[in-house]
């Protein structure tokens, strides 16, 4: 096997191409990546994580735009567009390569802009605005090799009728990609997104990072749809920051991947801002579903609502860490946090660490996690109503997800998702 | 027609034995009353019928047409006919009772058409006082218990089993409730419903004829008769069956003297 600083090399990073200015931040991200190394279960923050099997020296990195990489080809499967349903602008990269760009006409009029970073000739302060500097090695990574970081803007006051859709698709065996978007939606302006990352049966790596800018007043739905394929390892990571009266909804919905994590850090940075966060996911055969979460109040008034109800089958593992954040100057603060996990059968192993960290007295905060079978007083009393056994554990197990399924945002592309979950806790025997 | 045999029936629950023996026939059509003070067993009773868990059968049999009940999982006891209206009802989050019953229907291969059977429902929601929203929740989530009873009652108008254990219907329904909930199960027993109803107050047998009482004290059912032993009950209360069995009573004053 070769090092894995040999493969994800300052060398690598140089082919990636682009203005001068993203060239340098690459590079300087993957000479600080040289003296990294991944880390290990023994860090709070990847503890449970199986981060020491990830083997990363066995990927290739994804070839520059334009390269030789693979022929990007149809790229969109049929049933997710059908499932994404009317779109105000729809990306699709495949095998980290900008496959292809549409905005409606509308969209275009509202001053919606979709800009591939690797096309700016001046830096683009939007690019690691959010994020500053990278809160771990796989964040590092993607500094140092993202091919095609992409820039979406919702100017002042606009309103997007339609979500913008990022698909991300992973098709070539063996690779690493490191999909990268920045998302600013500026005063009042109101928008919704989705990021998808999909891949089929391959073997493939990636270490996404989304950066969300909601401006003043300003309302933001971000849905992050997880359909990797069951070989699939997905590192990805959400950092947002909420200015004041600005209001952001974000969602995740998993269901694939052999290791899949995501890392959300929302802060709220402006007085009376909101930043809601949910997720829905579903483990089964040996996956392992790993989610860590961040609800930074750093401004008065500021609210923070977060909801992750999960399910997990066979032998699959999930991991719930959150934690919230109140600074001294953020009285007033409304954060809540609840994880819920429901054991589908005796060889699961889930958990569930919830944190609190408070530095100001005026504020409420709760926090509230429960892990379990299916409780049996519900079992029973659907079976004593004549429901047949596999019929009631669907029914409880569906039941279980429905408050969850009417939070997530982007209503009309989440309902989609709600179908995979069904088709993964299967029909009634 | 059918018919529910109880015989001999002991079942312990945590280990400790809470029926002693309890005998009970209810043939189709009747309205059989379980009455007896609190811990008494009524409710094990009930439970063990139907088959929850945490409860241990350790002698008797219950047979349902000929059936024996407890070899049968809950779901397999309702699907033969059985059915239990809970003195507390679970709350079911998410779950919708228009899927419960279909589902149910649909494995007793009873299949209604979706549109048939919200129609049903609705129609006995009003008969029984059940507020057309209330279909809509999640079942008996964030129901008053007299809701939650109602809402028994109309699973059970739905459903039409052979046999309905009720344990006690009564509580938390105030008196208008009642009768409508009274005057439904009635109606059912016209159709061939069989009902062993446990209950603690005579306030049910007021609106719901009985045709035999029964009286069960300390898991045993120590006396049965026609409706007047409820009345003969209302008037002396439990006390007077309440005598503790000869053995106990030499013990007893073994430890006085």
């Amino acid at each position: 096997m070769p090092d894995l600083h040999d493969v994800f090399s300052v060398a690598h990073a140089a082919t990636l191409g682009g203005p001068g200015w993203l060239r340098q931040r690459r590079l300087a991200a993957a000479e600080a990546f040289g003296t990294a190394e991944l880390p290990s279960a023994g860090e709070e923050e990847w503890r449970y994580s199986p981060v020491a099997g990830l083997h990363l020296e066995a990927y290739l990195p994804a070839p520059p735009t334009g390269g030789n990489g693979p022929a990007p080809g149809g790229a969109l499967p049929g049933s997710l567009r059908d499932r994404l349903g009317a779109l105000s602008a729809l990306v699709v990269t495949c095998d980290g390569q900008l496959v292809s760009t549409e905005i409606t006409p509308a969209a275009e009029a509202a001053g919606l802009t979709l800009r591939p970073l690797g096309e700016e000739p001046e830096p683009v302060a939007a690019l690691g605005g959010v994020l500053g500097e990278p809160s771990d090695v796989f964040g590092l990574m993607n500094d140092a090799f993202c091919s095609a970081p992409l820039l979406l803007e919702i100017p002042r006051g606009a309103r997007l009728a339609e979500p913008v859709a990022i698909v991300n698709v992973l098709s070539a065996a063996s690779l690493a990609v490191f999909p990268r978007l920045s998302v600013v939606v500026g005063d009042g302006a109101e928008a919704q997104v989705v990021n998808v990352l999909v891949s089929g049966e391959v073997e493939v790596f990636a270490a996404p990072v989304a950066e969300l800018d909601v401006g003043p007043s300003a309302r933001l739905q971000y849905l992050n749809l997880q359909e990797l394929g069951p070989r699939a390892t997905g590192i990805d990571q959400t950092a947002a920051t909420v200015a004041s009266q600005g209001h952001l909804a974000i969602g995740l919905a998993a269901v694939g991947g052999s290791y899949a994590r995501c890392r959300v850090d929302c802060t709220l940075s402006g007085r009376g801002a909101t930043g809601d966060m949910s997720a829905m996911y579903f483990g089964d055969r040996d996956q392992v579903l790993d989610f860590r979460t961040f609800q930074n109040h750093s401004a008065p008034d500021t609210n923070s609502n977060l909801l992750f109800v999960g399910a997990v089958e066979d032998r699959a593992r999930s991991i719930y860490s959150g934690l919230i954040r109140v600074g001294a100057e953020a009285r007033g603060t409304d954060a809540q946090q609840t994880n819920r996990i429901l054991k589908l059968s005796e060889d699961v192993w889930a958990d569930s660490v919830p944190n609190l960290e408070i530095e100001n007295n005026d504020v409420r905060c709760a926090h509230a996690s429960s892990v379990g079978p299916i409780d049996e007083d519900h079992r029973f009393y659907l079976e004593s109503r004549g429901v047949p056994p596999d019929v009631a554990e669907r029914l409880i197990v569906e039941g279980f997800f429905e408050e969850v399924r009417g939070r997530l945002p982007v209503q009309a592309v989440a309902a989609g998702f709600d179908e995979m979950v069904r088709a993964k806790i299967g029909p009634d025997r | 027609m059918s018919e529910l045999i109880v015989e001999g029936l002991r079942a312990n629950a945590a280990g400790e034995a809470i029926l002693h023996g309890v005998d009970v026939q209810v043939a189709a059509g009747e309205v059989h009353a379980v009455m007896g003070p609190n811990g008494c067993g009524k409710s094990t009773l009930a439970h063990v019928l139907a088959g929850r868990h945490g409860y241990t059968v350790t002698a008797g049999r219950a047979l349902l047409d000929g059936r024996d009940l407890l070899a049968l999982s809950p779901f397999e006891r309702a699907k033969a006919g059985l059915f239990l209206a809970m003195q507390y009802p679970t709350e079911v989050p998410g779950v919708n009772l228009l899927d419960v019953l279909g589902a149910s229907l649909r494995a007793a291969g009873r299949a209604p058409a979706a549109d048939d059977l919200g129609a049903v429902l609705s129609s006995e929601a009003e008969r029984l006082g059940v507020p057309a929203a209330l279909l809509e929740r999640a079942v008996n989530v964030d129901l008053s218990g007299g809701e939650q009873k109602r809402g028994e009652a109309l699973q059970l108008a739905v459903l039409r089993p052979r046999i309905a254990v009720l344990d006690e219907i009564d509580s938390g329904l105030d008196v208008d409730a009642l009768r409508a909930v009274a005057r439904r199960i009635e109606e059912a027993t016209t159709e061939g419903l069989g009902v062993l109803a446990i209950t603690h107050y005579t306030r049910l047998l007021g609106v719901l004829r009985a045709d035999r009482v029964h009286i069960m004290i300390r898991g045993r059912i120590v006396a049965s008769g026609g409706p007047e032993l409820a009345d003969e009950l209302e008037r002396t209360g439990y006390e007077r069956w309440d005598r503790p069995a000869p053995a106990e009573v030499a013990v007893k004053l073994g430890r006085s003297f």
